[in-house]
């Protein structure tokens, strides 16, 4: 099934929608505004009845995997169930409605959620400070470096570089050079973790912060935690925590208490608000009471049962983004995290690193596990067995969809080989892991019997394996002036 | 506990089956020392009871009624057709991830890259892509793509732009050691001239010399611009500037304190490869079927890593998508009835205000949309006065620009009808 574009779609005088009429005395728009101030021609959007602009978007909906109807294995992804008391609680009248410019007063139960919620995260992480106001996690790592790199000048030092594994998210050394930062390497060891001598010799005065993922990228613990950041701190760099893999650690462990100065979490993947199909997230970041006054402006602050917002911080490093954060994603989480309580998210990390290590056990003798566990919420594997017979971690990937499971990260992290990196959450259950097992157990039969077949999966969705390298160079014509057709958007046909 | 699936009976097989005793057998490489007893919150609570706390803290919220909300400042009451909300609860998007497999996510996909035409209509550039967090973050990443592009450490902000997007256009520019300088005269050394048309007051600039004086000493021309006031006004590409950003929380998406909202992007073709965030792009499968694809990868952070162009990830899809559903459902017939509407009942009520005693327009010379800047008397006491008649009244300049003393905006869209208008009037005269 396809579906043509809305402008494919769109027919010339459709009804458009009914509006108000002005009902005020006053002069029209052309006889006030000059006509060089004004639009000379209308821009070509769709023209839809209602009833077909619903349709369009049901079909579109129809046509995409999601949490809702599938197993949604990404790994460092967190793809959990999203609750939908969480909806519930984000679409209350006295949320939706609030600007952001309302006088305090006016406001005292928002300010009141997002300094619960504060005190909530500080309690996981453990941590004095958290800032709600990075809108991803990507914007939180850059917040926080920026902190990091604040703190540093405070005291007179110039340190310009920052130090990122090499099986670290991409968003990392981006965000550090972002930041302003030099990004130095560090490397894995054959265990998956990091290296503590390559670490040592990478660590100098010039080195801002240290970024780690704990547990990594592998899924793995890195156990000699303490360690690192001690030999972090001896050189005065800040040690920061990638909260993506954070669901593995809910009251098992704070990743304050493992020696990280700034941590940033992923709302949407911890503490399940919906991804929505790419954003919109939340990045909060927590801090150490060193970092405290760097934090961004405005801190929500509560005296005497009376809240407020200060902006009066003169070490701050200023606002990260407009207002307070994603408010509705805020609201979302905290709804979460009432309803799951302490006990219930110690239980939540508690199933999602057992459901990891059963699904691990599941897969071994399928498919190459190239570290030792136990792991802790996720666990990489690798296709690399199957190159004999011409698979790759990409086919292993379009045979599941094939299969109706959505598909695992693959290629990443960098370090493994064709790389499948699963992470099953403790929303999905038992016999949903045994399917997916068993799927993988089929494709790695088909793999071997009749590979031909595996190449040509999936068949039964809406498109089968599309052609991006041709996509690509016929965008590079477009840049170059070899074609009029931009394929990044619809062209109409202009008279 | 709720949103948990295993029974006891499950979590022991699967144990078993891993082979350890217990889950301590798997949190082996956990020092010991780092265990924690317990997490210090308070245990889970029903749902009954969890939405009883959560409602409460949401009663503890002022609402003021669409119709009687005149204050803007960069997010806007306005009619949100009940098309948007329908579309986006829908679980099928709001509970995907970023279309990493295009197959199981054209959905997605082709919503997006409809988006994208959208935008890059609206603005009449060539290219826009997928979203960012907001308009601050836009203008901040519309800088970055400048000094990128032209290798020089200044940008100009010409005018009264959004103050937020400014602070934050600031701490991005700060980590790389980007200066931003407020003023109208770019020289060699500046990157970009960033304006905002309407501007923050809600006047009207002169975009195309703006954009002038920006080519004039070859720094690229970010125009900020109000989604909906494109409806009527000169595009960014009309005038040549060379990149639009904004703010698209008034299509179709609730104020909700400030958030989630979404940012727009959109460029002209030289620029394309400069862009941050994620390009959708057609593509085809063996069989000839069109579907659409993420592309232009390397210019990304998970490909790049530190070379790349922005570190963002995912952006706003959702939001995206509600302003796709927005933007599609009013088509440009509805948007320009919608502006056209919001401009008459704001100069209406300027009038009328502008008529009292004490009230005089702060810029009388100069045009605006649908907000303006007015001068009140005794400001301490005009939004206390409004509040009281449950009218949330216009924003107080002072609190960003000393000059502009007992300066308030007051905005008006589609959802403040006249009796609004007249009821505003009243209560402040009275």
């Amino acid at each position: 099934m396809t579906e043509p574009l809305s402008f494919e779609k769109s027919r010339p005088n459709v009804h458009a929608p009914r509006l108000p009429d002005a009902g005020v005395a006053a002069a029209e728009v052309g006889d006030v505004l000059p006509p060089e101030l004004l639009r000379s021609q209308a821009p070509a959007l769709p023209r839809l009845s209602e009833p077909e602009v619903m349709r369009h978007y049901s079909r579109l909906a129809s046509m995409n995997y999601s949490i809702s109807e599938q197993f949604y294995p990404l790994g460092s992804c967190t793809m959990k169930y999203n609750p939908v008391a969480n909806e519930a609680a984000a679409s209350l009248p006295g949320f939706t409605t609030l600007h952001p410019y309302q006088d305090e007063e006016t406001v005292q139960g928002a300010l009141e959620l997002m300094w619960r919620l504060e005190q909530a995260l500080c309690a996981v992480v453990g941590v004095d400070r958290v800032t709600l106001q990075p809108a991803a996690g990507a914007h939180g790592e850059w917040t926080a470096l920026r902190m990091i790199q604040a703190f540093h000048r405070s005291r007179g030092e110039a340190r310009t570089e920052v130090l990122v594994p090499d099986s670290a998210h991409g968003t990392n050394p981006a965000s550090a050079a972002l930041s302003g930062f030099q990004v130095v390497e560090v490397a894995s060891g054959p265990d998956g973790r990091i290296s503590l001598a390559d670490l040592e010799a990478k660590l100098s005065s010039r080195v801002a912060a240290l970024m780690l993922t704990n547990p990594n990228t592998l899924g793995l613990f890195e156990r000699e935690i303490l360690d690192i950041a001690e030999l972090v701190h001896n050189t005065g760099a800040k040690l920061y925590y990638d909260g993506a893999n954070l669901n593995a650690l809910m009251g098992v462990c704070r990743p304050g208490d493992m020696g990280f100065d700034a941590v940033h979490m992923n709302l949407h993947k911890t503490f399940t608000t919906p991804h929505g199909g790419g954003g919109p997230g939340a990045g909060p970041v927590g801090v150490k009471a060193d970092l405290v006054p760097f934090l961004p402006t405005p801190t929500v602050e509560r005296t005497n049962g009376h809240l407020k917002l200060d902006f009066k911080r003169p070490q701050s490093i200023g606002r990260v983004r407009s207002f307070y954060g994603n408010f509705g994603m805020l609201v979302r989480a905290y709804t979460y995290i009432v309803a799951m309580g302490g006990d219930g998210l110690t239980q939540a990390s508690m199933d999602a690193v057992l459901s990891a290590n059963y699904l691990r056990k599941r897969v071994e003798g399928l498919l190459d596990l190239p570290h030792e566990g136990p792991c802790m919420h996720e666990f990489v594997a690798s296709a690399r067995n199957l190159a004999p017979n011409g698979i790759k971690a990409l086919d292993v990937a379009k045979g599941l969809l094939e299969r109706d499971f959505y598909a695992p990260t693959i290629y990443f992290p960098l370090v493994v080989p064709e790389a499948i990196m699963v992470e099953p959450t403790e929303t999905e259950s038992k016999p949903t892991l045994d399917a997916f097992a068993d799927a993988i157990a089929e494709i790695v039969i088909e793999a071997k019997e009749d590979p031909e077949k595996l190449h040509h999966e999936p068949h039964s969705l809406p498109v089968g394996r599309l052609d991006e390298v041709a996509t690509a160079r016929r965008i590079n014509a477009y840049l170059q002036g070899q074609s009029e057709d931009p394929i990044l958007r619809w062209k109409p046909v202009r008279d | 506990m709720p949103y948990l699936v295993h029974s006891p009976e499950e979590r022991a097989e699967m144990l078993a089956a891993i082979g350890v005793e217990s889950m301590d057998g798997l949190l082996v490489d956990i020092p010991a020392a780092l265990r924690i007893p317990r997490l210090d919150l308070p245990n889970g609570l029903s749902e009954f009871e969890t939405m009883a706390q959560i409602t409460a803290l949401a009663a503890r919220n002022r609402v003021f009624p669409d119709r009687l909300t005149f204050r803007g400042g960069g997010v806007y009451r306005r009619f949100i057709p009940a098309a948007v909300a329908a579309v986006t609860s829908k679980p099928e998007f709001y509970t995907a991830y970023t279309p990493y497999q295009p197959e199981a996510s054209q959905g997605t996909l082709q919503a997006i890259y409809e988006f994208q035409t959208l935008i890059a209509e609206l603005t009449a550039l060539d290219v826009a892509n997928a979203s960012l967090y907001d308009g601050a973050t836009a203008v901040a990443e519309a800088a970055m793509m400048a000094y990128v592009h032209t290798g020089r450490k200044e940008v100009l902000v010409a005018g009264y732009v959004h103050p937020e997007y400014v602070d934050v256009l600031r701490a991005f520019g700060e980590g790389r050691g980007i200066r931003v300088r407020k003023g109208s005269e770019p020289n060699a050394k500046t990157a970009a001239v960033i304006f905002q048309q309407p501007d923050f007051l809600g006047l009207l600039v002169d975009a195309p010399d703006l954009t002038k004086r920006a080519h004039d000493v070859g720094a690229i021309a970010i125009a900020c611009v109000d989604p909906i006031s494109l409806a009527l006004l000169a595009p960014p590409g009309q005038y040549g500037a060379d990149i639009a950003v904004g703010e698209g929380q008034q299509l179709g998406l609730s104020p909700s304190y400030g958030g989630p909202h979404v940012g727009f992007i959109a460029c002209h073709k030289d620029l394309v490869r400069r862009l941050p965030g994620r390009l959708i792009g057609a593509s085809h499968d063996a069989q000839g079927r069109r579907g659409f694809v993420l592309t232009l990868t390397a210019r990304e952070q998970h490909i790049r890593r530190e070379k790349a162009t922005s570190n963002i990830c995912t952006n706003h899809s959702l939001c995206a998508l509600a302003a796709s559903v927005y933007m599609t459902y009013m088509g440009a017939e509805g948007m320009r009835q919608v502006a056209d509407v919001s401009f008459k009942r704001a100069h209406a009520l300027a009038a009328k205000l502008a008529a009292l005693p004490g009230w005089e327009l702060a810029f009388p010379e100069r045009q605006f949309l649908s907000e303006f800047p007015i001068r009140v008397p005794k400001p301490a006491v005009v939004n206390r006065k409004l509040a009281r008649k449950g009218i949330l009244g216009g924003l107080d300049m002072q609190r960003w620009f000393r000059e502009l003393k007992g300066v308030f905006t007051f905005t008006c869209t589609e959802v403040n009808d006249a009796r609004a208008i007249d009821e505003l009037v009243e209560a402040v005269s009275s």
